[in-house]
């Protein structure tokens, strides 16, 4: 044991030597999301530039909030979704992008950029990485035995009917911990304004999430991928690339269970997530380096292809597979994409009912 | 007094300082500010830089209200409340489970007991972290203990544990057993064999022998091990949030949420202080307990 030890304390010197003499080399600290990269292109970053690049991975705003508004994270690049990024630029947490640095700028999606300066006005702070729906996630198999072929999957009735959900909780239900997704779709399924920024028409959610949250199994924000893909459960209410990953880990595994993603003909919500530069990033050419290297219109689409979300990169389009570009439930038709939604972040009174109004519906307390 | 029996002297207290006291007002400090959105995300700081006058500005600006707004919220007391209660059930489990298991220990030969407390210490050789996780493979629908008792016939449908207040009280005593087993094993083998004899040529049986001997000896070794337990599971975060569903509520969390979804660190740090004094009773008992024995050792 004693020997053991020595050795352990042996290798933990020689990393931080490693560490210690790898320090002269240029280094970027990118903190993104879980499950969020193809992590081949974090080498092809590291050949093409020769800096170091350390990849960390997060799965809430709310934590990487907290570590922005702390300061000194010690990240040069981090990847808030448009609501959050908002505040955090009131708060002074990001530094304006140097768009000269930023050639492959010209590849960027103007549709896309139109929507995320709701956020970030003229987007002098940042670029969108990613961007996507919120929506349902099933076990085809599983809900129809329990519901029926006729199960409403396309229907936000499936998860807000308490009829439904009773069944339902039977094989397992995961929502999003994250009550700015969960309470603007509250309100769409009572035909009110998702974006509703009055604590009246937000109260109005709350008996609709109350009276279906006995039966869910779990609120996560992350976890129900696997649970999805291993069967544990049959529906999750979640973000569209994590369902299509679910769906395709389930489909390697060959476990037989077939996981489909749907929009809710009701309206879905649209988020943007953003690349920003934290403003006491250590290393804000490397920062600019990096995004420049994901603009990059073929690297975009490589990220894409392996994530399936869509991109803000018009020029990786012709790049991208045929079941992505293809897949309407990634790049859904404009049908569907005028019947999506945008929100906009809550104030600091309104946060903390909104908290309260979620602790309230998970715990019953 | 000489400097070296100063310095012998005043190293705890610096510890003290340094790990407890100093990290308690700058909790305490936060806790009697304002949120902000700023960075960092509360108002007032003390401005140092400013002299006497910064000084001044910042007493004028705190206030108790984060104290008060937990009070007006059950939220709060609930949470206390119910992690006082998950903490004292797995305390009393982890002591019904580890005694025998230290007593067999120290009932073992002399060969067999370093292997029996390498078994102990050897879980603390994986991270805390994986043990937990792996508590999801076996408890969990799919899990190993459904499969099992699907497939031997004692349950027709899955046991629903996984996500439960059961699921926490079986990552906290399964964790923290190890606290509880080794002061009481301590304690047992400290304890001199012939005691028992003694007892039992006096007409106890085996087992008042065991109640009016063994267990007074063994006193000292419980009640660290159950403060050892008590402890650390009153501010549990980690298995509750693992292992924990939704309608498990603990303290811990409630923090989280403070820090993280609300961004209000004062009120964050306000529930902090005050389960700083709800654990800091118990600490202060345990210390005067153990002086006592201590002083009747000597």
């Amino acid at each position: 044991m004693q020997g053991n030890r020595m050795k352990a304390a042996g290798l933990t010197l020689a990393t931080l030597v490693i560490a210690a003499s790898a320090a002269g080399a240029e280094e970027v600290r990118v903190y993104n999301w879980s499950d969020y990269i193809d992590e081949s292109l974090l080498e092809k970053f590291e050949a093409e530039t020769g800096i170091d690049l350390v990849y960390d991975v997060f799965d809430s705003n709310e934590l990487l909030e907290t570590k922005m508004l702390a300061g000194s994270s010690g990240y040069d690049v981090v990847v808030p979704t448009g609501t959050f990024l908002q505040r955090q630029i009131s708060a002074g947490a990001f530094q304006k992008l140097d768009k000269a640095q930023l050639p492959n700028l010209a590849n960027a999606w103007d549709a896309i950029q139109a929507r995320t300066a709701k956020y970030d006005p003229g987007n002098e702070y940042s670029i969108n990485y990613m961007w996507g729906t919120t929506g349902i996630g099933i076990n085809v198999g599983k809900v129809k035995e329990v519901l029926g072929e006729d199960a409403p999957v396309n229907s936000l009735a499936l998860i807000f009917d308490p009829a439904n959900m009773e069944k339902l909780a039977g094989c397992g239900v995961h929502f999003l911990d994250a009550p700015t997704e969960l309470i603007p779709a509250a309100l769409k399924y009572l035909g009110e304004n998702p974006d509703a920024q009055d604590a009246e028409t937000i109260a109005k959610a709350e008996p609709v999430l109350t009276a279906i949250a006995p039966y869910v199994l779990k609120f996560h924000s992350s976890e129900y991928i696997n649970a999805l893909a291993n069967g544990d459960i049959c529906v999750a209410f979640g973000w569209s690339g994590d369902i299509l990953q679910a769906r395709d880990r389930a489909a390697e595994a060959d476990n037989g269970a077939e996981i489909e993603y749907h929009i809710p003909k009701e309206g879905a919500l649209m988020w943007f997530d953003q690349l920003a530069i934290p403003t006491d990033a250590p290393n804000p050419s490397g920062a600019l380096k990096f995004i420049n290297f994901i603009l990059d219109a073929e690297n975009a689409a490589a990220a894409s292809n392996y994530v399936y979300y869509a991109n803000g990169n018009k020029a990786s389009q012709e790049f991208l597979a045929e079941d992505v570009i293809g897949d309407t439930a990634i790049y859904p038709d404009e049908a569907t994409v005028a019947n999506l939604y945008t929100t906009s972040p809550y104030d600091a009174k309104l946060n903390r009912d909104v908290t309260r109004l979620w602790t309230r519906v998970k715990s019953g307390t | 007094m000489n400097p070296r029996r100063l310095f012998v002297i005043g190293l705890p207290y610096l510890w003290l300082l340094a790990l407890f006291l100093v990290p308690f007002f700058i909790v305490l400090k936060i806790a009697l500010s304002d949120t902000a959105v700023s960075i960092p995300p509360y108002t007032p700081v003390l401005d140092l830089a400013a002299g006497w006058q910064g000084v001044k500005d910042f007493w004028a600006g705190l206030d108790l209200e984060n104290f008060v707004f937990l009070t007006e919220d059950a939220l709060y007391w609930k949470a206390y409340l119910s992690s006082l209660q998950i903490a004292a059930i797995s305390t009393v489990i982890a002591l019904l489970v580890g005694y025998p298991i230290a007593y067999a220990m120290a009932q073992a030969s002399d060969e067999w007991r370093p292997t029996l407390m390498m078994l102990i210490i050897l879980p603390f050789w994986t991270s805390f972290l994986i043990r937990v996780y792996s508590w999801i493979g076996i408890l969990s629908n799919e899990g190993f203990l459904n499969q099992f008792l699907l497939w031997s016939g004692l349950s027709s449908t899955p046991l629903a544990i996984m996500n439960t207040t059961t699921a926490v009280y079986i990552g906290i005593v399964y964790t923290y057993l190890p606290f509880m087993v080794l002061p009481i094993y301590a304690a047992l083998e400290k304890m001199d064999g012939s005691l028992i004899e003694a007892a039992e040529d006096l007409g106890c049986s085996r087992i008042s022998a065991f109640w009016l001997v063994t267990l007074p000896l063994s006193r000292p070794g419980v009640i660290a091990g159950c403060f050892l337990v008590f402890i650390p599971a009153l501010g549990e975060f980690v298995i509750p949030s693992i292992l924990g569903g939704s309608r498990t509520l603990m303290i811990g969390k409630v923090l989280w949420e403070e820090f993280f979804s609300n961004r209000d660190w004062p009120v964050a740090s306000a529930v902090a202080v005050v389960l700083l004094l709800l654990l800091i009773v118990p600490i202060i008992l345990f210390q005067r307990n153990e002086q006592r024995q201590r002083e009747a050792d000597q």
